[in-house]
């Protein structure tokens, strides 16, 4: 459940920027779900219901829309793209991938010339797309 | 926006000092000296985690014979405790490959480990860092607010010459330096100890070559036992920053 330590970062980056802002009430929060990393939406947004509820901040009543983003990779080498999901992974390769995306390095190579030199065109992980307050 | 670093003063709030071993170069000494200051601090009685930021060149685990643990989950990752110290390395998601990683992918992998790692209360975390002043020692510098540096050289000119650009680049930065460790003195010198002075940094001690400090690798206890570790001791026990109370 890392997801929960990611979801942590989501309420505490909107309560910054309302603070930054000045604004009185955070309504909603739109955030972008890389596929690279796997996350568990369902376990995600109980995290981020959970910790929204708990605060009894500004935060409290914002709604939060996921979306999700498929992940692309690109080589350096040879400039050829391809889908993540295309990847032939282990389950525990996969695991590893979800903990910490940049192992993807380590398992995954470009199906072109065979280099891990690629990069993370998009869908890498939890991103936040908008903060709307008042 | 990235939601990591709001994070991540969450994270060490409770962590009393935060040490980076850190030097010019590698080869020097840098990761022996992080794992065996952890098992000291430890066996003195203190509570300590060991971070390891080399994620290209891991070798914390190797030094103290960690091997067949993993992290918890719950509400983030949970460091498992292994010699009394809670070990943190890329090596769990990695096993025995190589991770070939850009600085962009660098600074992404401390981002996310240093936001989602729960260490809990601790008196001392020991974060054994690569060679040099690149993304994760950029990264370490800016998101783990308190971080002071123990700084290693050897008594080679040119590890002296790299490690000088560290201690500029930290002093700039107004970074806090414990001071530096001059490690694998064959010959009674006072070279490194003056040039250290000269650019006003404190000279933390030396620590002379043991050549048996290779068959202990893989075993703490032995690792423990060695002259190494007993110039290392002297050095912690004379040294007033590895005092938890003197932290924040």
């Amino acid at each position: 459940m890392h997801e929960w330590a990611l979801a942590e970062g989501v309420i505490s980056t909107a309560l910054e920027v309302a603070e930054r802002e000045g604004l009185s009430e955070i309504t909603a929060i739109k955030i972008k779900m890389g596929e690279l990393q796997q996350i568990d939406l369902e376990i995600f947004e109980l995290a981020l219901r959970e910790i929204r509820q708990s605060q009894m901040s500004m935060v409290t009543n914002a709604t939060a829309e996921l979306e999700k983003e498929a992940a692309v990779l690109k080589c350096r080498v040879c400039g050829r793209e391809w889908a993540f999901g295309d990847a032939p992974l282990a389950d525990e390769e996969r695991e590893s991938i979800h903990f910490l995306p940049e192992i993807a390095h380590t398992y995954i190579t470009c199906p072109g010339c065979k280099s891990p030199d690629f990069q993370f065109v998009k869908g890498r992980g939890v991103w936040i797309d908008s903060i709307v307050g008042r | 926006m990235d939601p990591r670093p709001a994070i991540i003063g969450e994270r060490f709030k409770d962590i009393k000092r935060l040490i980076a071993v850190a030097g010019g170069k590698g080869g020097i000494g840098k990761s022996m000296i992080a794992s065996t200051l952890a098992l000291i601090l430890s066996d003195l009685g203190y509570s300590v985690g060991l971070l390891d930021l080399d994620f290209c060149g891991p070798s914390t685990h190797a030094i103290l014979g960690i091997d067949g643990v993993y992290p918890e989950e719950d509400k983030g990752i949970v460091p498992p405790q292994v010699h009394g110290i809670k070990f943190l390395s890329i090596v769990y998601y990695a096993g025995d490959n190589p991770s070939p990683l850009r600085g962009i992918d660098i600074s992404n992998a401390v981002i996310e480990l240093l936001a989602i790692t729960r260490w809990g209360s601790l008196d001392f975390l020991i974060v054994d860092m690569p060679p040099g002043i690149g993304d994760a020692t950029l990264d370490t510098v800016r998101l783990i607010k308190g971080v002071e540096f123990l700084v290693i050289t050897t008594p080679s000119k040119v590890a002296l010459e790299t490690v000088g650009k560290t201690l500029r680049i930290l002093k700039e930065m107004s970074i806090p330096i414990i001071g530096v460790i001059e490690n694998m003195k064959m010959a009674e010198s006072s070279y490194v100890r003056e040039q250290i002075r000269k650019i006003d940094v404190p000279f933390g001690g030396e620590i002379a070559f043991d050549r048996e400090l290779e068959d202990s690798v893989g075993n703490a206890v032995r690792l423990l036992e060695t002259d190494f570790a007993q110039n290392l001791k002297q050095i912690v026990l004379s040294t007033p920053a590895f005092k938890p109370q003197d932290g924040g």
